[in-house]
């Protein structure tokens, strides 16, 4: 474990190298003078030509690169100038609450997702499986931004069973129980499509499991259906879904940004909203390299837990 | 090999159903297809259609609810006309979502096929640069892009593009660079084609399916996302009318006219419903992998027919007296598509407590489909037991319930499969993998079974057992493997093991070891054995009779001596002349010209006659039965006489034509 883990982790710079260029790259499409875009309306002469000497637009483009990308290693993100207040602080300030809706949806999306792709492959072709395709096909075409809007108009107006919106603090008044009603619908919300895929990954995996010759060697000896399915046939389909729980990490992850517009959830996907209408053009920046990093740590972590369930890739 | 000539048989008999004759078979994508022709129709007219102004505000009717009087889906904030807003609108979806996926595919699978095509640097330099944006949650990427550009449906539409980019690109290099070295590409690049013209000509129309599967499967996508973008004010921008702008619209007015938001968002999903189900009826065309069913589930036991049909052929008299187990009349076939293969037919067999017997014959002859029938571990489907029965100790194993059958597996009747790494659970320590065996049959605690595991372990010749019962399959070496697959099947000490060419992926001087464990541990535990093997040799040493399979039938029985000494049947003569015998140099090694006909078309007759040098006309018409030609040993052929007279040689090698 101990090599695969160095290796595994020598990758993460190089990869973590390649976000900051393309955030970077994406950042130089600002048509126009970036300093303005940044400014935009209280852009007053001094002003601009402060913000011109930090970005450092005299110069040429990978020099201006290097002097971001070293501002960067030392903690600057750089200043909102709509905000007024340092990048970093701002971001770190939303990340709390986007980690935890992603993180409370990631962990629905699986409890709801594997057990429903488990049935429908043991029951392949039988109403069980029928009745959740169907419900899959609708989940998967469903926008969240609208279905969070239906969860509201329900739960929030109508039965008013829910808040419909916003998000206390876990040290204030109501604790954890007023945490939770906040969270529940955004979290439903951002849950349904990573959730309908992962019922379709799922079934599919058990599905290819199910023909292995370990299967069959299983119930020659005798051993119960039941355990047959749980422990040969998802056991091994398993190491196929962790990766597919990293990649819905990274649908999450974004997909927060309609869910938190649609709930006022205060994260940062509702920041990044907030700062592209304001053209707050380096907070957007920030933003995203963050949510990135976040990312990319996850997915080190999901190929961490699958090789540690598979130990013929930590030999590999 | 005959497995892959079966398949090119089948190919040849029965004609596929074209793709539009498959698509229309699948009725859901059938619905799909429907769906989504009549939405683009409906939007395609929108111009010709009756419908209001989708840009006419009439503020005195502003919110009206659905089904008022001009306006059948009610009013927005701005007393527009729902209805021809949300057509003009999923006009605005659907172009925006075939243009995407158009650029996209074409953008991503240039990408794909010139880094497959030219590899090394080219290579390098484009898929690391692919990675990098799939390091991103693309949703993000996609909203960085916006800001930059600034909102507006093109620049929305650009960058679901751009994040989308990478799948394609993925995909089409994966079965690009499969192709690089497939004999046609070999083939042009001689002609002297160039390298344009190799891509052009050759490599694209191969990449095409697979960008087809790629873009029907996430066109779907890119029309949520470019609506999500509008949703938040970046893609489509006032007054244009846009099914995601709408929803941005109708959020802030949800408690007091809910239909702007509602009636938008049942436009998206149904749009989105019939994309995804046409999308997935066209991968389910074009994915090789999905063609004939192949991800069906596997039943926890062999599908068998009701005991009256299996028995309708079947004499109720002359089972065998004091037998083990006894095969009568048995039949497993394999039903594939519209072909039947008989992968077993009408084949007895007798095991006698203590007994060895073999079956022997090469790959196809159906040897291994009947032992897996025994205890109903054939595939199903395709796999479904017709005929016969199965009697062990005079009970009927076909046809059992399931917990009968499942106290039966692994305890009086256990298997040794022939490749230990495939039959083996990669993720289980090989010590939890024979607790499993014991544990399914033995009330033992978790220590006790343990510490009886490690003992197994002893007695198959691991060494170190406490240490290697923690090992994985893959940290083993075959022989040790097998010897893990031995000390399961000995785990409740069964009546009946059933070894399925146990030594066939070993190396030869593994064999010999692992075969001679086997024969002694199964002496020790009194155990009777079926050993399943295409190696006479083998069998001769180990057994006491042996069954000689061919096409699905039992052509030869007997004991061991006598099948070995005075085959009966030509099929048994050739098989034994093909043994190469050390120590007798002047032996000629001859190789039985052609190949084993496939179960799904078995000629009249004798199955073996087209490969016999013996065959006469009546070979090759009727039904021919197995008849005795010595004191326990019998055949099914009308020539032993003559096999039997010449002997191995004269009947095997006299020439090598064929009839």
């Amino acid at each position: 474990m101990g090599s695969y883990l160095i290796k595994r982790l020598l990758l993460l710079p190089p990869v973590l190298l390649g976000v900051t260029v393309i955030v970077f790259l994406v950042m130089a499409l600002i048509p126009g003078d970036p300093a303005m875009a940044i400014l935009g309306t209280y852009a007053t002469p001094d002003n601009l030509a402060k913000v011109r000497m930090e970005l450092g637009l005299n110069h040429p483009l990978p020099i201006r690169y290097l002097f971001w990308l070293d501002a960067l290693l030392h903690g600057n993100l750089g200043w909102s100038y709509i905000l007024h207040k340092p990048v970093l602080d701002e971001v770190m300030s939303h990340l709390g609450p986007t980690m935890l809706l992603a993180g409370a949806s990631l962990v629905l999306c699986a409890i709801v997702g594997i057990p429903l792709g488990i049935i429908a492959a043991v029951r392949q072709n039988a109403w069980e499986d029928k009745l959740i395709t169907v419900t899959v096909l609708v989940g998967v075409s469903t926008p969240s931004f609208w279905l969070g809007m239906l969860l509201i108009l329900w739960f929030a107006v109508r039965l008013q069973w829910m808040p419909d919106g916003g998000m206390h603090d876990l040290f204030g008044d109501g604790g954890i129980l007023d945490l939770l009603t906040h969270l529940a619908l955004p979290a439903i919300t951002l849950a349904a499509v990573p959730a309908a895929v992962l019922v379709r990954l799922t079934r599919t995996a058990m599905l290819e499991v199910m023909r292995q010759d370990y299967v069959r060697t299983a119930r020659a000896k005798g051993v119960r259906e039941s355990r047959v399915i749980l422990r040969h046939v998802f056991g091994n389909a398993l190491i196929s879904v962790i990766p597919i729980l990293g990649i819905e990490a990274g649908y999450v992850l974004g997909g927060a940004v309609y869910v938190e517009t649609v709930f006022q959830w205060p994260g940062i996907g509702q920041m990044l909203v907030n700062a592209i209408s304001t053209r707050d053009i380096l907070l957007v920046q920030g933003g995203v390299l963050v949510v990135a990093t976040a990312y990319i740590v996850i997915n080190l972590l999901t190929d961490i837990a699958q090789a540690l369930l598979d130990r013929r890739i930590q030999t590999a | 090999m005959s497995a892959v000539l079966a398949e090119a048989a089948v190919a040849r008999v029965e004609r596929r159903p074209g793709a539009l004759g498959q698509f229309t078979r699948n009725r859901v994508a059938v619905f799909g297809a429907v769906l989504f022709g009549v939405i683009a129709v409906i939007a395609l007219l929108a111009p010709v259609l009756p419908l209001a102004n989708p840009d006419h505000t009439d503020l005195a009717n502003r919110m009206a609810p659905p089904f008022s009087r001009h306006a059948l889906l009610g009013t927005d904030q701005l007393g527009r006309d729902m209805l021809s807003r949300v057509v003009w609108g999923t006009r605005v979806s659907l172009v925006v979502g075939v243009v995407a996926a158009f650029l996209a595919a074409t953008i991503g699978s240039t990408i794909g096929i010139l880094a497959a095509y030219y590899g090394r640097f080219v290579d390098i330099a484009l898929m690391r640069g692919i990675d990098m944006l799939m390091a991103f949650p693309y949703l993000l990427l996609a909203l960085a892009i916006v800001a930059a550009l600034g909102p507006s449906l093109t620049h929305a539409m650009i960058a679901i593009v751009i994040v989308n980019v990478p799948f394609f690109a993925r995909s089409v290099r994966g079965v690009t660079v499969g192709m690089r070295r497939a004999d046609f590409m070999a083939a042009a690049r001689l002609s002297g084609q160039s390298s344009a013209q190799i891509i052009a000509f050759e490599l694209f129309p191969n990449v095409l399916p697979v960008v087809v599967v790629t873009a029907s499967t996430s066109i779907g996508w890119m029309i949520l996302e470019t609506a999500g973008l509008s949703f938040l004010g970046l893609g489509a921008q006032p007054p244009m009318a846009d099914l995601g702008g709408m929803l941005g619209d109708g959020r802030n007015l949800l408690e007091v006219a809910p239909h702007v938001a509602t009636i938008p968002g049942i436009a998206i999903l149904l749009i989105a419903v019939g994309v995804n189900l046409l999308g997935d009826g066209v991968r389910d065309i074009l994915d090789p992998r999905l063609k004939s069913g192949g991800l069906a589930r596997i039943r926890p036991a062999t599908e068998v027919a009701s005991r009256a049909d299996r028995m309708a052929r079947l004499p109720q008299t002359g089972r065998a007296e004091g037998a083990l187990l006894e095969l009568r009349g048995l039949e497993t076939r394999f039903r594939i598509g519209r072909s039947v293969w008989q992968a077993v037919n009408q084949v007895d067999m007798v095991v006698h407590p203590g007994e060895a017997i073999g079956i022997v014959g090469e790959s196809g002859s159906g040897k291994t489909v009947t032992a897996l029938s025994i205890l109903g571990l054939v595939a199903s489907p395709p796999g479904r037991i017709e005929g016969g029965e199965i009697l062990f100790n005079g009970e009927d194993l076909l046809g059992l319930q399931t917990p009968r059958l499942r106290a039966i597996r692994g305890d009086r009747i256990a298997y040794v499969f022939q490749d230990p790494l495939t039959t083996l659970n990669p993720v289980q320590p090989v010590g939890a993998q024979v607790v499993e065996a014991l544990r399914a049959h033995q009330r033992l605690g978790r220590k006790q079974a343990w510490d009886k595991a490690v003992a197994l372990l002893d007695s198959v010749g691991i060494p170190e057992p406490g240490e290697k019962a923690h090992a994985y399959p893959h940290e083993m070496s075959g022989g040790q493997r097998q010897r893990i697959g031995i000390a399961m099947a000995l785990a409740n000490q069964p009546d009946l093991i059933v070894a399925d060419e146990p030594t066939t992926a070993l190396d030869v001087t593994t064999q010999a070891r692992v075969l001679k464990l086997l024969a002694d541990l199964r002496r020790q535990n009194a155990a009777a054995m079926i050993f399943i093997s295409h190696d006479f040799g083998v069998v001769s040493e180990l057994c006491d009779r042996i069954y000689v399979m061919y096409g699905g039938r039992v052509v030869e029985s007997g004991r061991v001596q006598d099948v070995l000494n005075r085959p009966a049947h030509p099929y048994t003569a050739r098989l034994l002349a093909c043994v190469p015998r050390i120590g007798q140099g002047r032996h000629r090694v001859v190789p039985i010209p052609g190949l084993p006909p496939p179960t799904n078309a078995l000629p009249n007759g004798c199955a073996f006659a087209p490969r016999c040098s013996l065959a006469i006309a009546a070979c090759r018409s009727g039904e021919i039965e197995l008849g005795t030609v010595g004191p326990e040993h019998s055949a099914r052929c009308l020539r032993s006489a003559l096999v039997l007279a010449e002997g191995v040689e004269g009947a095997g090698a006299a020439d090598g034509g064929v009839a």
